[in-house]
């Protein structure tokens, strides 16, 4: 910039519009007569959906069903003994996202403050118990203590803060697995047990960190220059991209079993895993290659000049690139991943979704299908939303597009 | 020095330092391994398969199925084959996909452009309708559609009756439909006349266009003519070659017009609704990559709006919208695999009650795989091909 004949701050910027009130409606909403008549259509169309929505929500509504069983929903039949683990889990994500918080994001203050009063929010609903409350609260405050220490620290912890992102994952399936099977901190829970929105958050988890490895060496596959591994890697990828997931998972639950010796029979948790980590991988692979294809050819001869191995070319120059402009379209990868695990229902896991079946066909909540399904689809859209907007708010960060 | 030795250390060097031979080399190894891990697991497999006393192969197809299927659209019963069962699932999934994919089509391209309006009340229903529904989850919207609303329609005594007139009640809706007459063969052979009538035209058209510069309006004109063939064709006829069946509530079950199972509404209407928004994604982002510039030089060349939009703007919007068109195409194909949750008879669901049935889990799979990967490759052969034809030739 410096070297620019007029330095940016001297120029103003183009006016931008302003409007009365009255001027924005006159605008917007009734610019024509037709956008007028379309307007009052859907003034009409809003209230017809609202009225009896809000009237349904407000009057006859029977929350006592999410109330009974919010345990299950949200950590299916894990012991409640044990249920601290999962409030870990909640507890070091709020850590490490506060941490990063506290590093990259800094000033948008009103998207943080948001994100701090959705515990809070929760915590205001008067029927949970005090050490839910508690625990929500303590959420918070582990959060503003790793943001405190990330906006103190900046950049020098930064590293600190991708190897947090790094071993979170498999801290948290070690967390909630166990590691000992006597009397210890972490006895052993059974796969069997897991379920509800914290089988779906695992099988995410799982998904996403298993098959990013493997999708980035099936798009590096992909582009080799050796025949054999190039064909390997393109039937792979064509061939799961072009079935539908419930028969990857099908073939997961009912042939992983046939293809292991006999006698071991992996449980139907870890069978749903490799489905739904086979699966992506190969969607993976080919966002990864889209961002591989990006990459100038100048930098492979660069790299070449310089004397770097292809090895060395490849994880010091290109995949760092390449990987840094493929980020947003993962992030949507991920949310698919995410939604797409309720499919595991149809192999008779009791994810989100399963429990959510289950608790309905209860002869007591027979009849409570509007308000069940109003609930998870909540979840499932926040989280998803929630994802979608970082996946925005790191494309504008990052740059892409733009170098 | 000496020649020869010279040359042979070259040869002994060259073998393992030759890049080609390392290459190849490398390429053995994996095939080798690769090779020997599937083996490792078909050996397996034919293991396990042997101790629960089956085979492998295909010979179980020709057997008796000895299961019902709720819908066909080809005459089908217990006693009749599992191929056949395979062909009564696969005509389910072709018509729900082909339904589903004309409606979300419609729903789609009307959401995509109301989220251009300039009417801030419509591009916020638009937007509203787009972000609920691409961020849940389809399986739950389709098991809330099943279980929360075509279920729970009134009993069948007390079915609503809507004008036309439609029924619906909670073991489904059945719509006015019309019965065929003796005149009806002859009528399709009118409509055959129609069709041939409005492809010709529309090739002369065509050429008629690219003789004189002028662009008329191919598709309106062959929809008309065909229109117009089938409207004089039933008014020709002595009497009219279909007959107007309404449905009625008889006894404790509909009967007459067409029924429409609560499955088959549920999937239907899941799919249009989940696939409609990321279509209307779609549509908008492709109406957005034809630059300003594009529409600014057409009103400089004095064309009208809708000029502007058929000749200018359409064009080469349809270039960007048909490839991840096809692909939400291909996804509602496949999702409508989810069926088997709300237990509507495609292809999948039947192939896992033919699993439970014979037994044959891998060849089942197998199967129905390949029908689903032969789809999409078909698919994505169109694609490369649509992509040919309508890529951009520069300078």
């Amino acid at each position: 910039m410096a070297g620019e004949l007029t330095s940016r701050s001297g120029v103003l910027p183009p006016p931008t519009e302003r409007y009365t009130w009255l001027g924005w409606v006159q605008k917007n909403l009734f610019s024509t007569w037709y956008n007028a008549l379309l307007t009052f259509f859907s003034l009409g169309l809003v209230y017809a959906i609202l009225k009896p929505f809000t009237f349904w929500l407000l009057t006859q509504a029977r929350w006592e069903v999410i109330e009974v069983n919010i345990r299950l929903l949200m950590a299916g039949q894990y012991p409640v003994e044990q249920l601290w683990r999962a409030w870990l889990c909640l507890h070091l994500l709020a850590a490490t996202v506060g941490l990063s918080w506290g590093i990259w994001v800094r000033s948008r203050r009103w998207a943080g403050i948001g994100l701090l009063l959705l515990p809070l929010a929760l915590a205001a609903f008067p029927n949970i118990g005090s050490s839910l409350r508690l625990h929500l609260l303590a959420m918070d405050g582990v959060a503003l203590i790793a943001f405190g220490i990330g906006r103190l620290g900046g950049k020098s912890l930064q590293r600190t803060a991708i190897g947090a992102w790094v071993l979170y994952f498999p801290l948290v399936l070690l967390i909630i697995r166990g590691i000992n099977s006597g009397k210890g901190p972490f006895p052993i829970v059974g796969t069997n047990l897991w379920g509800g929105l914290l089988l779906t958050f695992l099988l995410t988890v799982v998904g996403i960190s298993f098959s990013f490895p493997i999708g980035v060496l099936l798009a590096l596959g992909r582009r080799s220059r050796l025949p054999a591994i190039r064909w390997t890697s393109i039937i792979y990828i064509e061939v799961i991209r072009g079935v539908p997931l419930v028969t990857i998972l099908f073939m997961a639950s009912t042939m992983v079993p046939l293809f292991l010796p006999s006698g071991i029979r992996p449980d139907r948790v870890l069978r749903a895993m490799i489905g739904i980590t086979m699966f992506s991988a190969a969607y993976l692979a080919e966002n990864v290659r889209g961002g591989l294809q990006a990459i100038p050819h100048g930098q492979y001869e660069a790299a070449h000049a310089l004397g770097l191995s292809g090895f060395q070319t490849m994880t010091l120059i290109i995949l760092p690139q390449a990987l840094r402009t493929v980020i947003p379209v993962l992030m949507g990868l991920f949310i698919a991943l995410y939604k797409d695990t309720s499919l595991v229902v149809t192999i008779g896991l009791l994810d989100l979704l399963g429990i959510s079946r289950s608790i309905l066909a209860q002869p007591k909540f027979v009849g409570y299908q509007h308000e069940v399904f109003l609930f998870i689809s909540l979840i499932y859209w926040v989280f998803s939303y929630f994802m979608s907007y970082i996946s925005q708010r790191l494309e504008v960060a990052l740059g892409v597009g733009e170098r | 020095m000496k020649k020869s030795q010279t040359f042979g250390d070259r040869t002994l060097f060259a073998v393992w330092r030759d890049e080609r031979f390392l290459r190849l080399l490398g390429q053995i190894v994996f095939l080798v391994i690769l090779a020997t891990f599937l083996g490792y697991l078909a050996r397996n497999m034919l293991n396990n398969l042997r101790q629960q006393g089956m085979g492998l192969g295909f010979d179980f197809l020709p057997l008796t199925a000895g299961f019902d299927i709720g819908e066909h659209l080809i005459p089908y019963d217990r006693s009749q084959t599992y191929l056949r069962a395979f062909e009564v699932g696969l005509l389910n999934t072709a018509l729900v996909a082909g339904l589903g994919i004309f409606f979300a089509t419609i729903l789609g391209v009307f959401f995509g452009i109301a989220r251009l309006s300039s009417n801030f009340l419509i591009q916020a229903i638009a937007r509203a309708y787009i972000e609920f529904l691409r961020n849940m989850p389809l399986l739950v919207l389709l098991i809330f559609l099943y279980t929360g609303i075509f279920i729970q329609f009134p009993k069948v005594r007390q079915a609503i009756t809507l004008p036309g007139p439609v029924l619906i009640s909670n073991r489904g809706i059945a719509i006015p439909w019309g019965t065929p007459t003796d005149t009806f063969p002859l009528f399709v052979r009118i409509l055959g006349i129609g069709i041939l009538l409005a492809i010709t035209l529309s090739l002369g058209l065509s050429w008629f266009g690219r003789r004189t510069g002028r662009a008329p309006l191919v598709w309106l004109w062959s929809i008309l003519i065909f229109i117009a063939a089938a409207v004089a064709g039933w008014i020709a006829l002595p009497s009219a070659p279909l007959k107007l069946d309404a449905p009625t509530v008889q006894g404790l079950r509909l009967a007459g017009g067409q029924q429409l199972s609560p499955e088959f509404m549920a999937l239907l209407s899941g799919l249009v609704v989940y696939t409609s928004a990321f279509i209307a994604d779609v549509v908008r982002s492709g109406i957005l990559a034809v630059s300003r510039g594009q529409v600014d030089a057409a009103k400089s060349l004095g064309m009208s709006g809708f000029h502007i939009m058929r000749l200018i703007v359409f064009p080469q919007a349809l270039r960007v919208i048909v490839p991840p068109l096809t692909s939400q195409y291909l996804n509602l194909t496949k999702n409508s695999s989810l069926a088997v949750a709300i237990g509507y008879p495609e292809l999948f669901h039947v192939a896992g009650t033919v699993n439970n049935q014979s037994g044959r889990a891998v060849e089942v799979i197998v199967l129905v795989m390949s029908i689903y990967l032969s789809i999409s490759l078909i698919t994505s052969a169109f694609m490369n091909w649509y992509n040919r034809r309508v890529r951009l030739v520069e300078r």
